[in-house]
């Protein structure tokens, strides 16, 4: 690997986003709306004073975590479509440039701004809703690490899936993270779910990160064998969504796609 | 004339769907040597070419770069290749600079800065610098797919219809400053066009491809007289639309 080359590939999004107010203000107007839905919704319910559960502590968080994982997603897939919108692949790919420097150049993106949007969106739920996201201390790293590898791993899964697909296949940058929200009990106990979800959901690393994230809230304590499992699902994720990439960048080459990343 | 090799193609095969687009073809190209690759549309030339740039995988065949196979030394072989063409633009939402500072630093070229300044000068793109691509010209954009690539100092360039959609003057321009460059750093070139006075002006040596095989090969200038065509436009119309009634005049 080649630490220019990758450099190359996050100069190229950073051009991009750089002087682009659409691109500027895409990174906060989800994460802000969001934030001041739920933080009106959990005054709301806060006010009706039924129950001692600590809604906005687990609404609140969840929604910054929530929005971290979907950030590194959308910044990983969403760069690699500009650059099938600008067909800018052969020039890429008649490069130097190996598919693994341009994956850890996406990653490197997806990083920054995802961290640009969650670090804005903590310090609004601290400012409008008195929420400080960092009272979970040093458990917020662990947590934060698996939901950052299982980013990468849908981002780059989801990017195999354009790749095979072709450009027009794009809404799927959009609804794969969508679908594992409800899935894995992001915003309400495993518990809630039908006894065959919650199967599914015991495989996927975020269902646990959240389950353990109101554990917290709720008993003061963290199940370390959770979280164990949670990191080691999502690198097996990773593993496996890394290993699609490279399958469906073979059959690109093989099939001679790039031309279709011109039509699609 | 040409000794050293810089590009080796041999028996190179690609089907789509059953059917051979490339179909066992051989050739080379020589340091200093522009070979004009020459065919209808569908004949298998773009294809050719992205399989010597990696963006398609041969079925079968072997192809070697400076002496080394593509499939186990393909960074270092691209690092010293280069390619335009008329569909590879560059990112339109970027500015020329900051296209071809990115690709300089994707070819590692020591100091981006000074050779972005360099080619914008060389090419005329200096006053463009700051614009978007998207905003150029056709012929600009011409002008500027060549200075990408310029930037890696190549030896090896390939280059898919570069002056298609500029006009007369423009193109003269470009094909003199590539002649001038493959002169002076003894660079092969593969140039595929469709103006057939562009290539008896730049080319050394021709191939004609049809249905993925090489039919005629030589030197531009007396190939027609060879098959009793009054020129290369005329023998170029009979490979296209006739190719069994070729014979080689005595």
């Amino acid at each position: 690997m080649n630490a220019l080359r990758i450099y190359a590939i996050f100069l190229r999004q950073f051009y991009l986003n750089r002087r682009s107010v659409g691109r500027i203000f895409g990174f906060f107007y989800w994460t802000t709306l969001d934030l001041l839905l739920w933080g009106l919704i959990m005054i709301y319910i806060s006010r009706l004073g039924t129950s001692n559960f600590a809604f906005a502590a687990v609404i609140l968080g969840t929604i910054i975590l929530w929005n971290f994982l979907t950030r590194i997603q959308h910044g990983i897939t969403v760069s690699f479509l500009e650059d099938t919108w600008t067909r800018n692949f052969i020039n890429l790919f008649s490069s130097p440039l190996t598919l693994a420097e341009y994956a850890t150049g996406l990653v490197l993106t997806s990083l920054t701004t995802a961290l640009i949007s969650v670090i804005f969106m903590a310090g609004l739920a601290w400012f409008l809703f008195a929420y400080n996201i960092f009272q979970y201390g040093f458990m917020l790293l662990p947590l934060i690490t698996i939901l950052f590898v299982f980013g990468w791993a849908l981002g780059l899964f989801t990017t195999a899936i354009i790749l095979r697909l072709g450009p027009s296949s794009e809404i799927l940058a959009w609804s794969i993270p969508a679908l594992l929200g409800p899935i894995s009990g992001v915003f309400y106990p495993i518990s809630t779910l039908p006894v065959v979800v919650q199967k599914i959901a015991a495989f996927i690393p975020v269902s646990h990160v959240f389950e353990g994230m109101r554990q917290v809230v709720l008993t003061g304590s963290f199940d370390a064998g959770r979280l164990i499992l949670a990191g080691v699902l999502s690198f097996v994720f990773f593993l496996a969504a890394y290993w699609f990439l490279v399958r469906s960048y073979r059959r690109v080459l093989r099939l001679g796609l790039f031309i279709r990343f011109m039509t699609d | 004339m040409f000794s050293e090799k810089v590009l080796a193609v041999k028996n190179l095969v690609k089907s789509y769907h059953g059917i051979r687009a490339v179909d066992g073809i051989s050739f080379g190209v020589a340091a200093g040597e522009i070979v004009g690759l020459l065919g209808p549309n569908g004949a298998g030339k773009t294809s050719t070419i992205n399989m010597i740039l990696g963006l398609l995988e041969p079925d079968a065949g072997e192809i070697s770069v400076f002496g080394k196979n593509f499939k186990t030394h393909r960074s270092e072989i691209l690092s010293k290749v280069s390619f335009a063409a008329v569909y590879a633009q560059l990112p339109g939402n970027l500015w020329v600079e900051q296209n071809l500072r990115i690709f300089a630093i994707l070819y590692g070229i020591p100091n981006p800065k000074e050779k972005v300044q360099l080619l914008m000068q060389e090419f005329e793109l200096t006053q463009f610098a700051r614009s978007k691509t998207a905003f150029l010209s056709s012929g600009e954009q011409s002008r500027l797919n060549l200075a990408k690539a310029m930037l890696n100092d190549p030896k090896l360039i390939l280059l898919d219809e570069p002056t298609a959609s500029v006009d007369p003057s423009t193109s003269e321009i470009l094909r003199s400053r590539i002649l001038e460059y493959a002169r002076a750093n003894q660079s092969g070139i593969l140039w595929t066009s469709h103006d057939m006075y562009e290539i008896e002006a730049v080319c050394h040596r021709v191939l004609f491809i049809s249905h993925g095989k090489i039919l005629l090969e030589g030197d531009p200038k007396k190939l027609p007289a060879e098959y009793g065509k009054k020129n290369l436009e005329e023998l170029f119309i009979t490979v296209a639309r006739e190719p069994l009634t070729l014979s080689h005049e005595p």
